[in-house]
């Protein structure tokens, strides 16, 4: 492991003194993880959390109580700004009841970029209403699968319910420069929100 | 039962936190940046020990010696915040989440991005 980790580029520049994160978030197979690896400059890593849930029916052999445990993966990335800033990239699942894990990754992330797949829209729903309910901002982004169906965006934004000021982009999560792309109308998105609640 | 094949721990996380769940101090985040700040690390852990040889090559983020080392962002959390009150370890306090960001980080971040292009 010792050779792996010494290898360039796993640490941070030492200048670097401020860490920020944005959520790449969306349903099952949307393409978190493609955006996430895209994007980063270190291979994405993964880190497992053993959620345990009670009350689930289960047929033990061992007459262990009625518990189940779910693993639940997180994918990260990183993207040195500059020679002081580095930005995280969380991709996450989009259930609701890893409540802990949402509250541990909304913790100060900036916002969060919604992946949406057009032959499953209604499926970005529960995601978007976790964000709402923890207070994050977000931008949607259509995540371009070969084959899926092209809608205007004035029928994707009804479909999704969008609010007027909410952007909605398209991107090819394989694409360095469509992703990046897909992030900046993010991050212009939280830039002026924050000054008007400055303002 | 581990399933053969699995590379996990040998022994279940509660175990490397000496039964604690909760970590020492709440002011670990998933971003918040650490670094080895030396010290005799004869005396601890291996998991801590762990921790420590990752931790003196540079600065990483909580969750990146959670991803390195394959244990949950829980238990990481636990084994820094020991390490950082032994004095071990010391961290770089991230943006707090009850306020805005700064306006300039988001500049910074929207200028980082675009020169990406």
């Amino acid at each position: 492991m010792g050779s792996v980790l010494a290898s360039d580029g796993v640490y941070l520049p030492d200048t670097v003194q401020t860490a920020v994160k944005l959520l790449v978030v969306g349903h099952f197979a949307v393409g978190k993880t493609t955006f996430v690896g895209t994007l980063s400059e270190i291979r994405p890593l993964r880190t497992e959390e053993t959620m345990t849930q009670a009350g689930a029916l289960t047929d033990d052999l061992a007459g262990v109580p009625d518990k189940t445990t779910t693993t639940v993966a997180m994918d990260f990335g990183r993207l040195t700004l500059n020679d002081h800033l580095v930005l995280y990239l969380f991709g996450a699942p989009g259930q609701r009841r890893f409540t802990q894990l949402w509250r541990d990754m909304t913790y100060g992330a900036l916002g969060a970029l919604v992946l949406a797949d057009t032959r499953r829209l209604e499926h970005s729903f529960d995601v978007m209403g976790l964000l709402e309910e923890h207070g994050l901002p977000y931008a949607v982004a259509v995540n371009h699968f070969d084959g899926a169906p092209v809608f205007a965006e004035e029928e994707l934004r009804e479909a999704l319910d969008l609010l007027p000021e909410t952007p909605l982009v398209t991107c090819d999560a394989r694409d360095r420069r469509s992703s990046t792309q897909a992030l900046i109308s993010l991050v212009q998105y939280l830039y002026s929100r924050n000054r008007q609640e400055r303002a | 039962m581990t399933p053969p094949g699995k590379k996990r721990g040998l022994v279940r996380p509660y175990v490397i936190t000496d039964g604690r769940a909760h970590p020492t101090r709440n002011t670990l985040d998933l971003v918040t940046l650490v670094i080895a700040a030396g010290g005799e690390t004869g005396g601890l852990s291996p998991e801590k020990r762990r921790v420590m040889e990752l931790c003196r090559g540079g600065s990483l983020s909580v969750a990146e010696v959670a991803g390195h080392l394959r244990i949950p962002v829980s238990v990481t959390k636990v084994l820094l915040s020991d390490l950082v009150d032994s004095g071990h370890i010391v961290t770089r306090s991230p943006i707090p989440s009850a306020e805005l960001p700064e306006p300039q980080i988001l500049q910074e971040v929207l200028d980082g991005l675009r020169a990406r292009l």
